[in-house]
């Protein structure tokens, strides 16, 4: 991906703080690269991600929203 | 104290001086901050030991990612000292002058978990490893399956990076074999071959084959065979019974030929592209040093070989081992010895617990409910892990620009010391009320920085941290513009979130010191015994008249321990304490309560109430017993026994015969027995081992061999486990002329009744034919059962699961062996699986080691961050109760202005604060607090607007 390019989405990532939320910190350690577009809320358990949050996220302007636990 | 060795112990148990040595590492840890720059400017490149020398790191490095602490050394060997490092390290961490110290310390007892090493197979020159790069390690093989080892996790044979079709797996690679003297069985190969084999069946993008060569696959732990059927069946992994003789490179192919003998003897061969050798077990030679600087003696292989009664003690009292130092074994094996020696230890030190404590100082916390906002946003470079990527200055400057934010800085290394007394000083200076620090990860760094804030009189809950770091900095590198886009935008959020955040303090709650132990068998005894010895009163509930449980059937174990002398004295300690409640047929009933407070109804026959107690902790001991068998004549004829009636009848050396006369002739005038092994283990409804059976069977006939010489005997079986040092039993078996002779599953033997002995039926998988063996006695190795009925009582009583086989499920299974789900009650002996006396006795000083980690506390402080029911949301629904996976909430009613309202209640002590009521919540009646959902949302909003 180009740092210029026209249409980039934006993707809100709820991770679990005990397993995705490691992983994504596991991926930074081995420099794994990825596109900037996504941002992590932190989660203690994504179990508590009520389903109205990922509406809100969508309906707001999220172009995408992932559920990682 | 890493990097550092142990060079000797004096003085007593209870009053040791031990003398440490701390080698240099040539890099001040207090500074280093593990950015890795200095590894990218050292010129030197060599093999990665931690890949197995699949890959190459340089002379300063961390042994692997996720190493603690996270601080680089300098390997002196291979560094030619040319100083880059220390030129490039902006922390100054790099400091050349460094010199081994040795330093005293006082302690009371020493615990020694050394480990071991593993078999180089290079010595066995047939199998071509070192000689041709497609035959590896089963721990190189690991590395090569993992997602940070030298090919990123992509499953490729080193010779030319290809994908491998075919590989094979042999077993037994310096175990089993006296050649290599290693006479032992390294008891954990079976189980990682067959999960490399899965695993690299998944990791392939094309079909693979794997086939594994063994002589007996040794899957006697806990739900092992489950897995080892799911391996065969639904993975399709082939499984080859064979003695490998020779792995041949097919010249040119990058292939390897696999020479061996198949299951009737006769020679086969088949071709793979890549060969895993299952290495076993070495005692490492430093622990070998270890042990004699600290004369201790080790067996023929230089491992620690403790009695099976005292199994974490050495030769010199205070002085413990745990984990492969005294002998093969897997990791929840080694966690459980490691607890037991920790139990040994405490019960030495307990006159001194918390004598030596240091209590910390905080300031006042100040009450900021009233204050207007002042949020202070500290922005870190991390030297230049951030600032190379990031934009920090830009960051820093737009933080300036969002709502609240009083104070901003930027940071070399935001979590040095200096920074943190800087912080604390600003915190008080410019008054701020919410701190947020944009560095690295809040699961490595976040309790470091809500210490700091705490210091400064703030609750430790006003602190945020946004991850700019290895969420940003570390994986965007090549995308500085959006990387600090992207920063700002994690900040943005960091803000919103901290504008919301409130001070939390944790309920604290007392604990009730003392323990229920529930089964009194050597097992729960150990446990109360050890429990006492710590100082907490037991409760020890018995549901028969007598203590004992299984041991009463015992002889002697393995190595010739009297396993009735031992319990004699177990029982009489037991009973004759002051502080242990010895309550004989008695039965739990309920239970109420939670970690620390329990309150337990028990019953005790022939009483029809219910008698309370109340505890801190639970120790569940409740046992197993043999099966009675349903089949090869069992109960029909009398010459057909099992292993326990043989065994109580089974003479002391010399003496006479314990139990009731046999039903059979006389020990000594039979002419020939055979044993038939996995009688109702591994088989369909009962798909696990009952792991004591082999080595039991084995010592048996061994008696019975010594008390007959000219006995012919017969064992009967499917695979020989006998893991550990047990394979030298099985040795010696073989070497005294005990006949082992397989049977398959699908093909059982008979057993007939002639005349007054038996005929039992089989088929000799060498001679390829039926085989008739006539004997006087048939002696069942039956499966251990778990009492289904009560463990299902006792499991609802305590909300602790059991699994398929109702045997207690423990709360991980590696890692945390000995505890249960349910916080406060802790699992050992048979209770969580079959195993043998010297396990049960580990298993339950770990259950009362982790027991009394709870116990010692006088308070234990609750996790604030737990749910909240916001009552005048609640309308009672009760969506939120069922979900809850701790059980923590509760529906109730009360009266409110004359008419009833319903609404949930939280047990505090219960919740974990995973927010599933949040999410199933329609009416936002329960939040979990500093992840409330107008918090998230807040976050979420944030991201979404633009700068």
């Amino acid at each position: 991906m180009t740092e210029e390019s026209a249409f980039e989405p934006l993707i809100i990532a709820f991770c679990c703080n005990w397993c995705s939320y490691a992983g994504a910190d596991l991926a930074g350690t081995a420099r794994i690269q990825y596109p900037a577009n996504v941002v992590i809320v932190r989660v203690m358990c994504s179990g508590m991600v009520h389903s109205n949050m990922i509406i809100e996220a969508l309906t707001k302007g999220a172009d995408g929203v992932l559920v990682a636990g | 104290m890493t990097n550092s060795s142990l060079l000797g112990v004096e003085g007593e148990p209870g009053r040791f001086k031990a003398s440490v040595l701390l080698k240099p590492r040539y890099i001040d840890p207090a500074k280093c901050t593990g950015c890795g720059e200095c590894a990218k400017h050292c010129p030197i490149s060599m093999p990665d030991t931690y890949n197995e020398g699949l890959a190459r790191r340089k002379a300063i490095y961390v042994q692997y990612a996720q190493a603690v602490p996270l601080v680089y050394r300098i390997d002196t060997e291979a560094c030619i000292g040319c100083g880059l490092c220390e030129r490039v390290c902006l922390a100054k961490a790099v400091t050349y002058a460094d010199a081994p110290r040795e330093i005293s310390l006082d302690v009371g007892s020493v615990i020694l978990a050394p480990g071991y090493e593993v078999f180089n197979p290079v010595e066995l020159f047939d199998y071509s490893y070192g000689r041709h790069p497609n035959v590896v390690t089963s721990l190189q093989f690991e590395r090569i399956l993992s997602a940070s080892g030298p090919y990123r996790g992509h499953l490729l044979r080193p010779s030319d990076r290809g994908h491998p079709k075919k590989i094979a797996f042999l077993q037994c690679v310096g175990s089993r074999d006296e050649r290599e003297h290693a006479g032992y069985c390294s008891s954990v190969c079976c189980m990682y071959a067959i999960k490399e084999a899965m695993i690299a069946k998944e990791h392939s993008a094309d079909p693979l084959d794997c086939a594994v060569f063994y002589m007996d696959i040794r899957a006697h732990g806990k739900d092992f065979d489950k897995y080892f059927l799911r391996a065969q069946e639904k993975a399709g992994v082939r499984f080859v019974r064979s003695k490998v003789f020779k792995v041949e490179p097919k010249n040119g192919t990058g292939e390897l030929s696999v020479k061996y003998l198949d299951a009737s003897g006769a020679p086969a061969g088949e071709d793979f592209d890549m060969v895993v050798l299952s290495h076993g077990f070495r005692a490492s030679k430093q622990a070998v040093d270890l042990a004699n600087r600290l004369r201790i003696p080790v067996n023929e292989y230089g491992f620690v070989q403790p009695g099976t009664l005292r199994p974490v003690d050495t030769a010199r009292g205070g002085i413990f081992a745990c984990g492969a130092f005294s002998g093969p074994k897997d990791i929840p094996e080694s966690v459980t010895e490691a607890s037991a020696a920790a139990a040994d230890a405490a019960r030495l030190l307990a006159p001194a617990r918390g004598t030596m404590i240091t209590k910390v100082e905080y300031p006042p916390e100040r009450d900021v409910r009233a204050e207007a906002l002042r949020i202070g946003v500290f922005v870190c470079h991390c030297g230049i892990n951030i600032a190379n990527t990031v934009d920090v200055t830009a960051v820093r400057e737009y933080a300036k620009t969002l709502p609240g934010v009083a104070f901003t800085e930027q940071n070399l290394y935001t979590c040095s010391q200096d920074a943190q007394r800087h912080i604390k000083e600003m915190i008080i200076e410019h008054s701020l009320n919410r701190v947020i620090v944009a560095s690295c990860s809040p699961r490595t760094h976040e309790p470091i920085f809500r210490e700091t804030v705490r210091q400064a009189g703030l609750n430790p809950y006003l602190f945020e941290m946004a991850n700019i770091r290895d969420q940003c900095s570390w994986v965007h590198q090549t995308q500085p513009k959006l990387a600090t886009k992207k920063a700002k935008r994690l900040v943005r959020m960091a803000v919103a979130k901290a504008s919301m955040l409130e001070s939390l303090a944790g309920a604290s709650v007392g604990v009730t010191a003392s323990a229920l132990v529930v089964g009194g068998g050597i097992a729960g005894m150990t446990a109360a015994l050890n429990l006492v010895e710590q100082g907490f009163p037991v409760f020890l509930i018995e549901k028969e008249a007598e203590l004992g449980g299984n041991a009463r059937l015992l002889s002697r174990t393995h190595d010739g321990a009297d396993v009735r002398e031992f319990l004699v004295g177990l029982i009489d300690r037991v009973k004759n304490h002051p502080k242990i409640t010895v309550i004989t047929q008695a039965t739990v009933v309920e239970v109420a309560g939670f970690r620390g407070n329990f309150k337990v109804g028990y019953m005790v026959v022939p009483r029809k109430d219910i008698l309370r107690l109340e505890c801190g902790a639970v120790v569940v001991a409740s046992g197993a017993s043999e099966l009675k068998p349903a089949e090869y004549l069992y109960g029909q004829h009398p010459r057909v026994i099992t292993q326990l009636d043989l065994e109580q009848r089974l003479p002391e050396p010399g003496g006479e015969l314990p139990g009731a006369p046999l039903d059979v002739p006389a020990l000594e005038t039979m002419k020939s027995v055979v044993m038939i092994q996995c009688v109702g283990s591994r088989q369909q409804g009962r798909m696990y081992c009952s792991r004591v059976c082999c080595t039991q069977a084995i010592k048996n006939a061994l008696r019975l061999k010594e008390l007959n010489p000219a006995m012919d005997i017969y064992v009967l079986y499917r695979d020989i486990r006998t893991y550990g040092f047990a394979e030298l039993l099985y040795r010696r078996a073989r070497a005294q002329g005990i006949t082992f002779l397989r049977y398959d599953e699908t093909q059982k033997p008979v057993v007939e009744a002639v005349g007054d002995g038996l005929l039992v039926k089989t088929f000799d998988h060498v001679l390829g034919e039926p085989l008739h063996i006539k004997t006087d006695a048939v002696v069942l190795a039956a499966a251990i059962v778990a009492p289904e009925e009560s463990n299902l009582d006792l499991s609802h009583a305590l909300h602790v699961p059991l699994n398929e086989d109702h045997f207690f499920l423990e709360a991980h299974v590696k890692l945390r062996p000995v505890d249960a789900a349910t916080d406060g009650v802790y699992i050992c002996g048979m209770a969580h699986s079959p195993k043998t006396v010297d396990e049960s006795i580990k298993q339950a000083n770990a259950a009362a080691s982790r027991a009394a980690t709870l116990l010692s506390k006088t308070q234990i402080q609750l996790d604030p961050v737990i749910s909240e029911v916001i009552d005048a949301n609640c309308d009672g629904c009760a969506y939120c109760v069922d979900p809850c996976p701790y059980k923590a909430i509760t529906l109730v009613e009360y009266m409110q202005a004359g008419s009833v309202k319903k609404t949930v209640e939280i047990d505090d002590s219960k919740c974990q604060g995973c927010g599933t009521c949040q999410a199933t919540c329609p009416k936002k009646g329960v939040v979990v607090k500093h992840f409330k959902l107008d918090q998230l949302s807040a976050m979420v909003l944030a991201a979404l607007a633009e700068e």
